[in-house]
């Protein structure tokens, strides 16, 4: 069917004209599913890699698995134009304020994946050095396990969090 | 062979040089370490002028506890000696004399040793930590600090794990 040109948004009053505007190519919505629909398929990571999962994640942005599937291939180098860090490796003491410093300066609003077992828990770097899990630092909206997790795993996890993002839209 | 030929050299000087695996070992105490050490960097037969490693052991238990080791490098003449310092554990921190004066490469190397042995290098132009955050309370290497992860700090205050937050 060809698209019509539309003369202005005319919400049909009964069940006919309902269908009559369906055809015309409008959807009706809520204004927060449209802006949750927004953000979830335009989520832009800040570049945060910490070590050996960071290389898991770049192969996942990389041609083979291919991030900008769900509009993510563009990792901003600058947090004020990112609203997801994945947080993508073991996170030392001394990093820990670094992570915070740059979480903060993030827009809201702002999602935060934290990648592989050693961002989650400290995982097997039990020791004064690193920080046993960053959510003692930022609060994490997605776990994603392995050591490193494939890029599966976390596109997995990008994914859940695109549906939470999706959900969160029926509470606001 | 060299490593012979040195430690024969060096033992003349000093009556304690071991050679062990190849390796020539000199053992002195503290207040005879800056003589050691300017003695070997300065004498034309040995000529050590590169400190390429200083590192530190901790012994718990032992009437010299912590164990200081020097590693020098001879460009001139292609080989190395270890100088080794035992301090006792009181007074704690222990004190040595800084040897940055004499070799350059000994300022973060110092630090180091300190950030997480505490012992203090008297005469460094800079002794601050190194590799820990600042403010960290104790020396994380010490055998006497236990192992395991520690609680976050947070600029300056504590953030208890997760699962023991009150919501």
């Amino acid at each position: 069917m060809p698209v019509q040109r539309i003369s202005g948004a005319q919400l049909g009053q009964t069940e006919a004209e309902l269908e009559d505007e369906a055809h015309r190519g409008i959807l009706t919505t809520t204004l927060g599913k449209a802006v949750a629909w927004a953000r979830k398929n335009s989520m832009w990571p800040a570049t945060f890699g910490l070590a050996c999962c960071a290389i898991e994640m770049m192969a996942a942005g990389a041609a083979d698995y291919d991030l900008s599937r769900w509009g993510m291939e563009i990792f901003r180098a600058s947090p004020r134009q990112a609203d997801l860090m994945i947080v993508a490796g073991r996170v030392s003491q001394k990093m820990g304020p670094v992570l915070r410093t740059i979480f903060d300066q993030m827009p809201e609003p702002k999602w935060v994946i934290s990648m592989g077992v050693c961002a989650s828990t400290g995982g097997m770097f039990n020791n004064y050095g690193l920080i046993q899990g960053v959510d003692t630092i930022v609060p994490v909206d997605m776990y994603v396990p392995g050591c490193p997790p494939r890029p599966e795993m976390l596109m997995y996890g990008i994914l859940r969090l695109h549906a939470k993002v999706q959900r969160e839209a029926r509470f606001k | 062979m060299i490593v012979a030929e040195l430690a024969e050299r060096l033992r003349a000087r000093h009556p304690d040089a071991v050679e062990a695996r190849g390796e020539v070992t000199v053992v002195v105490s503290p207040d005879r370490l800056l003589d050691t050490l300017s003695s070997l960097r300065d004498e034309h037969d040995l000529r050590f002028t590169f400190l390429s490693d200083l590192t530190a052991s901790d012994w718990p238990g032992l009437d010299l506890r912590f164990w200081l080791a020097y590693h020098l490098l001879s460009m001139e003449h292609l080989h190395r000696v270890r100088v080794k310092v035992g301090l006792p554990p009181r007074p704690d921190p222990p004190h040595v004399p800084s040897v940055t004066p004499m070799f350059p490469s000994a300022s973060w190397l110092e630090r180091e040793v300190f950030d997480f042995f505490g012992i203090v290098f008297d005469g460094h132009p800079d002794l601050r930590r190194i590799e820990m955050p600042e403010g960290w309370e104790g020396h994380p290497l010490r055998k006497t600090e236990g192992l395991g992860g520690v609680n976050t700090r947070y600029k300056g205050a504590f953030i208890p794990p997760p699962d023991q937050r009150s919501t």
